[in-house]
């Protein structure tokens, strides 16, 4: 805890807007779908500029948990965000990649569209002007993907596509990050591509990120706290630590072996 | 601009015989206002996978018509805007609540409106041939000037909306993260298309009103890859078919709409054979 702190304040003395105490709080959130219970007493206080690594067994509630937080679906508890300048609000801003973007593969829409959508005035089918597409042009660099910005959506790859949300996320940048990693689509060298993207962004923009992920491997390299959920928090704790926990065996199985290739719940 | 002016202007700029009767001048103006908001309303049903879903608010604005005539105090149009736009929001706020699959909703409503209707106006004996098949023909000139009113609301709406409509047509959780109400964007475009349609279906008639909304889009998509392409595409695909449709009416003496449809048909099925060159 202390170690992270340090590491946190580290950063803080070189991003200047950034106090190092800004973090999001999130208070006994439970989630209830009809009788069954998701999730129950989930706490987690999160640092900014901490990429936090949520993991767990299949059907452990990591989806349903960033769900939870996006407000989309109903939950108990709260969630404060506090600022680095002491300010509290309830409702931080919140940049959201989905797991699965379940999308009409033949629609034509390109990339820009779908920047110019969501930051554009005019509508998306108005041709768009050059400042727009220098500053779409600027999100897509963010996350290496200059080169993206006419392609459809339908004829991206996994990976791209992965960046491109990402990248949309990233506009305006958000206060808290939450991603779902892909569990199919994304070949290995795009996952370590993504996480060493994430990496960079976590400590250029000062954000807390949440990021459901399936690659251990990764997560050690790139994670400072990882998170082992399954209903509520079991360990939440740097990755050394939590990897050597006895109870990360126990919850993803007594064979130790921790499948990767599990369906999002 | 009055009503015998812009005649005049049309045998001037339009010197063609098939334009000399005063009911062709009013139908070409109809075609001229219906087709692009049409394919406005169209690019979006198809973007959201609706198509089934508009030809069920055609059977709302069915019954609405029945329901109108029995009642018969005010104009049974407007009473079947009233029951077409209620329709939809019950059909969209069902299909949102209920774990039933979509399809199964609208079929449910579609067939409850369509066997409504039809009880109506057979016990009524009203006749109403005239809203199965539809006759463009017949367009008086004020209606062309309520089909303009409903023209310019809609390119307005479209002109604010687009972009939020674009995002919630691409994934409803995306849409919602950046703080669109999805439901109100839902209900809205939907109540659009039931007045829409309400108000052209006695020109277009039941039976065709939907392919008339959705070829002209699913057409242009065969071809398109960013929006600007699908939108302007669909507009001129639209319009094109139903300027040719109604010229090849008239010499062949033919029901306009059914016309029009089988001409933008012709296109889509072009547009298919073009479709591996754009994907």
């Amino acid at each position: 805890m202390s170690e992270i702190n340090a590491r946190h304040r580290e950063k803080c003395d070189v991003n200047k807007t950034c106090s190092g105490y800004c973090c999001t709080q999130i208070k006994d959130f439970s989630v209830r779908i009809g009788k069954t219970e998701i999730l129950h007493d989930v706490n987690l206080h999160l640092h900014c500029g901490e990429l936090t690594a949520l993991i767990g067994p299949n059907g452990a509630g990591k989806s349903t948990l960033l769900k939870a937080i996006l407000g989309e679906i109903k939950h108990e508890g709260s969630i404060v965000f506090a600022g680095s300048n002491g300010q509290n609000s309830a409702k931080p801003m919140v940049g959201y990649v989905p797991q699965q973007l379940e999308f009409d593969t033949a629609a034509p829409v390109s990339v820009k569209n779908l920047f110019t959508a969501c930051m554009g005035r005019k509508p998306a089918f108005h041709s768009t002007s050059k400042e727009l597409t220098k500053r779409i042009s600027d999100c897509l660099a963010r996350v290496q993907g200059e080169g993206l910005i006419d392609k459809r959506l339908g004829a991206l790859s996994g990976g791209e596509l992965q960046r491109v949300l990402l990248a949309l996320a990233l506009e305006p940048v958000p206060q808290l990050l939450l991603m779902d990693e892909p569990v199919s689509g994304v070949d290995r060298k795009g996952l370590e591509v993504f996480y060493e993207i994430v990496s960079h962004i976590r400590e250029k923009y000062d954000l807390t990120i949440i990021l459901v992920s399936h690659d251990l491997d990764l997560v050690k390299k790139h994670a400072d706290r990882v998170v082992l959920l399954n209903r509520t928090v079991i360990l939440n704790g740097p990755p050394d630590k939590v990897y050597s926990d006895k109870k990360l065996s126990e919850t993803f199985g007594l064979t130790g072996l921790i499948d990767s290739s599990e369906e999002g719940e | 601009m009055s009503l015998s002016q812009i005649y005049s202007l049309l045998n001037t700029i339009l010197p063609f015989e098939w334009l000399g009767y005063d009911f062709m001048k009013n139908a070409f103006l109809a075609v001229l206002l219906i087709t692009p908001i049409f394919g406005i309303l169209g690019t979006v049903i198809v973007n959201n996978r609706m198509a089934f879903f508009s030809d069920a608010l055609g059977h709302g604005a069915f019954t609405g018509i029945a329901i109108g005539s029995v009642i018969g105090i005010i104009q049974p149009i407007w009473s079947a805007v009233v029951f077409s736009v209620a329709f939809s929001v019950l059909i969209t706020l069902i299909k949102n609540k209920t774990k039933t699959s979509t399809d199964t909703v609208i079929g449910v409503f579609s067939s409850a409106a369509i066997a409504l209707g039809v009880v109506l106006v057979t016990s009524g004996s009203i006749s109403y041939n005239s809203y199965l098949v539809g006759d463009l023909l017949s367009i008086s000139p004020l209606e062309v000037g309520i089909l303009l009113i409903l023209a310019v609301v809609i390119v307005v709406l479209w002109i604010l909306f687009y972009n939020k409509v674009l995002l919630v047509s691409v994934n409803i959780s995306l849409a919602r993260s950046r703080g669109i109400n999805t439901m109100a964007v839902e209900l809205a475009f939907t109540a659009i298309i039931a007045v829409t349609v309400t108000l052209v279906i006695q020109w277009i008639g039941l039976l065709i009103i939907n392919s008339l909304l959705v070829l002209p889009a699913a057409a242009a998509r065969n071809v398109s890859t960013n929006a600007r392409q699908y939108n302007v595409l669909t507009i001129l695909i639209s319009i094109v078919s139903g300027l040719i449709g109604l010229i090849l009416s008239y010499y062949m003496d033919t029901a306009t709409g059914a016309t029009i449809v089988i001409v933008s048909a012709i296109i889509y099925f072009i547009t298919l054979g073009l479709r591996k060159r754009f994907a």
